[in-house]
């Protein structure tokens, strides 16, 4: 268990670096920051000398060791564009993107589980049917098509809800909410409900699965014979051990969220993090790439170790053969 | 020779269980026949488009923003789904886009089959550190969503490219981008078969009467493992598609002077809230009846393929 844990830490610790080398050799090779930093009438000698004091003259290693120590507190130096520091855009953006990804990520849970139950009890039932198809369609559908198509329902034919942006927010803190008003509920409906989509779909789908698996087993059959009830059956026995790995891979979903919410923001103008990265790429705002780069993988790297332990936790022979899940 | 020989394997091929399944189920000769028809529309979209969108001669600004005839009442007879902003044809952007988005999607799809079919193979015969190694990556790979990695390969690629080439690389940093993210599932399912295969008796055949390692791992053994790339192939491309789709919707992918289906898209998205529809729902519906037919295929053909259905 032990040699387990080390080893899964050391890939993650790995990556993290490999990908920091990506994020400062974008540092390194687009650009001169320095031109990035000064106007037009900074002399030749200025400009060496503020190259030496921010440590660009050092060697390689000694400055990728400076933006790794640098990172660690998440100090990414300064946006070429909006002349701030990276850390507090980011900080400006982050609740946005957090808001949308949770509202997201409760809704695709709380309406994908109770459709997989469902569709796994009444199989073929016509409300099953008519999900499992929808589903098929959420699965093959892109996001952004989803999210124009509801723009165009919603927004445009009908004209019930906001399509873009956040509405009214509410100031607690350093931190912005769109939950306290009227309009800030409003707008966040369609975006969270298109950022949802795709991961309840793949819930249901996911619950139904093991959920059938679970009732051909023998002891929901012996539940059976005994006499009991058909929602105790169901409900009492079934749904408990579908839902010891559907927990685990939920963990892994939430961060697909994330990832997703660059999408959905940029449909919905939504001024979240994604948002700022997507317009970062095309303004080559090398900055805010590599902080956005680093930030996105040291939360997949999270999620991703977290729901290692979970398995091994869970079952306890994976640690056993290497430690890989996928045999 | 050859020929009486391929002539066999064609009879095969129409005598055989896959060809009756085809004829036999509605759902697969239809969505072929649509991605079929799509491909040909595609491939010879400079004949069939009844403008050229890339001609800026041919593009008049007073036919700006015109409806399709049938849909509003300053429509004009020669664009059958209206136009965008600068009065270009949108069936005809939308045969020229199709073109792109398929030619990215195939591009991707044969690029990601070879890296990946090379690397399975390797780690698949070689076994030991170079299989863990390959392996450790492609899980590691398969943690983060292929989008999210196209996406951070096409920034960092962008970044490092200078600005004013962004243009006219954009389809080869597409195309990088998708194939690099897209290798794992046909490394994965090669080295499982080829783990399989290499302890066979014609693999201990060929190493008994000395043959490089190399060519019984290309010439006999890969051979023997190739059946399910086509499947994944397949699939592959419906997502390939959706890939580019997504980055040039979100603006990092094909430039509006060479649109795929994404870019249209993504044009017509800044003129839905002012109510001109048709420029952006066309594309979108072009894109769905690819991508749906592709994906309805392939899903298909997996079953087809997979005799514990049969």
């Amino acid at each position: 268990m032990f040699s387990f844990l080390v080893k899964r830490l050391l890939q993650s610790v790995v990556v993290l670096v490999a990908v920091a080398l990506i994020a400062f050799s974008l540092f390194k090779f687009v650009g001169d920051p320095i031109n990035n930093m000064v106007g037009q009438d900074t002399t030749l000698e200025e400009r060496e000398a503020l190259r030496e004091s921010l440590g660009l003259n050092d060697p390689f290693h000694q400055q990728f060791y400076n933006f790794m120590v640098n990172a660690a507190v998440g100090d990414f130096g300064i946006s070429y564009r909006h002349k701030v520091p990276v850390s507090d855009l980011i900080a400006e953006r982050a609740p946005a993107t957090l808001e949308l990804s949770i509202i997201s990520a409760l809704l695709s849970i709380f309406i994908g589980i109770p459709m997989g139950v469902y569709t796994a009890i009444n199989r073929s039932g016509f409300l099953s049917r008519s999900f499992m198809t929808v589903s098929l369609v959420g699965i093959s559908l892109p996001t952004f098509l989803i999210g124009i198509l509801f723009i165009f329902f919603f927004g445009v034919i009908l004209r019930w809800l906001p399509t873009f942006g956040r509405g009214e927010v509410v100031a607690l803190g350093w931190w912005t909410t769109g939950l306290l008003t009227w309009s800030g509920i409003k707008s966040l409906i369609l975006p969270s409900i298109t950022l949802a989509l795709f991961q309840m779909t793949l819930i249901m789908r996911l619950v139904r699965t093991e959920m059938l698996e679970v009732l051909c087993t023998d002891y929901i059959k012996f539940a059976r014979a005994r006499g009991l009830h058909e929602r105790a059956v169901n409900f009492g026995h079934a749904l408990k051990n579908t839902l010891i790995p559907v927990i685990t891979i939920i963990g892994l979903q939430l961060g697909l969220v994330m990832a997703f919410a660059i999408i959905t923001e940029t449909v919905f103008q939504w001024p979240g993090m994604g948002m700022l990265f997507i317009q970062a790429i095309e303004e080559v705002d090398v900055p805010v790439m590599a902080a956005y780069l680093m930030m996105i993988s040291l939360i997949f790297v999270a999620i991703n170790l977290l729901v290692d332990i979970l398995y091994a936790f869970v079952d306890p022979r994976l640690t056993i053969d290497g430690g890989s899940k996928h045999g | 020779m050859a020929k009486s020989s391929s002539n066999s394997k064609l009879k095969q091929f129409f005598e055989g269980d896959l060809w009756h399944e085809f004829t036999h189920s509605p759902v697969a000769w239809i969505s072929f026949s649509i991605m079929f028809l799509c491909l040909i529309l595609a491939t010879f979209a400079p004949y069939i488009a009844p403008f050229n969108i890339f001609d800026l001669a041919a593009i008049d600004l007073m036919d700006a923003d015109l409806p399709p005839p049938w849909a509003g009442e300053d429509g004009d007879m020669r664009f059958p789904l209206g136009t965008d902003d600068q009065g270009r044809d949108i069936w005809s952007g939308i045969l020229y886009g199709a073109q792109i988005s398929i030619f990215v999607g195939f591009t991707s799809v044969i690029i990601s089959a070879i890296i990946g079919i090379a690397l399975g193979l390797l780690a698949g015969y070689k076994g030991g550190r170079v299989d863990s190694f390959i392996m450790r990556v492609a899980d590691i790979q398969l943690s983060f969503p292929a989008i999210l990695i196209a996406l951070l390969i096409d920034g960092v690629m962008r970044g490092l490219l200078p600005r004013e080439s962004h243009d006219e690389l954009a389809i080869y940093v597409l195309i990088f981008a998708i194939s690099i993210s897209g290798w794992v599932q046909y490394a994965r399912t090669i080295r499982g078969s080829v783990m399989v295969e290499k302890h066979k008796e014609y693999v201990q055949a060929g190493q008994v009467i000395g043959l490089p390692q190399s060519i019984i791992a290309v010439r006999h053994i890969l051979p023997n493992v190739l059946n399910p790339i086509f499947v994944i192939g397949t699939i592959h491309l419906a997502s390939a598609i959706i890939t580019e789709a997504t980055l040039s919707f979100l603006g990092v992918g094909m430039s509006p002077t060479t649109p795929s289906l994404g870019t249209l898209i993504r044009i017509g998205n800044e003129y839905l809230l002012s109510g001109e529809w048709w420029i952006t729902i066309f594309p979108g519906a072009a894109l769905v009846i690819l991508v749906l037919s592709v994906n309805i295929f392939g899903d298909w053909l997996r079953d087809a393929l997979n005799p514990k259905l049969r």
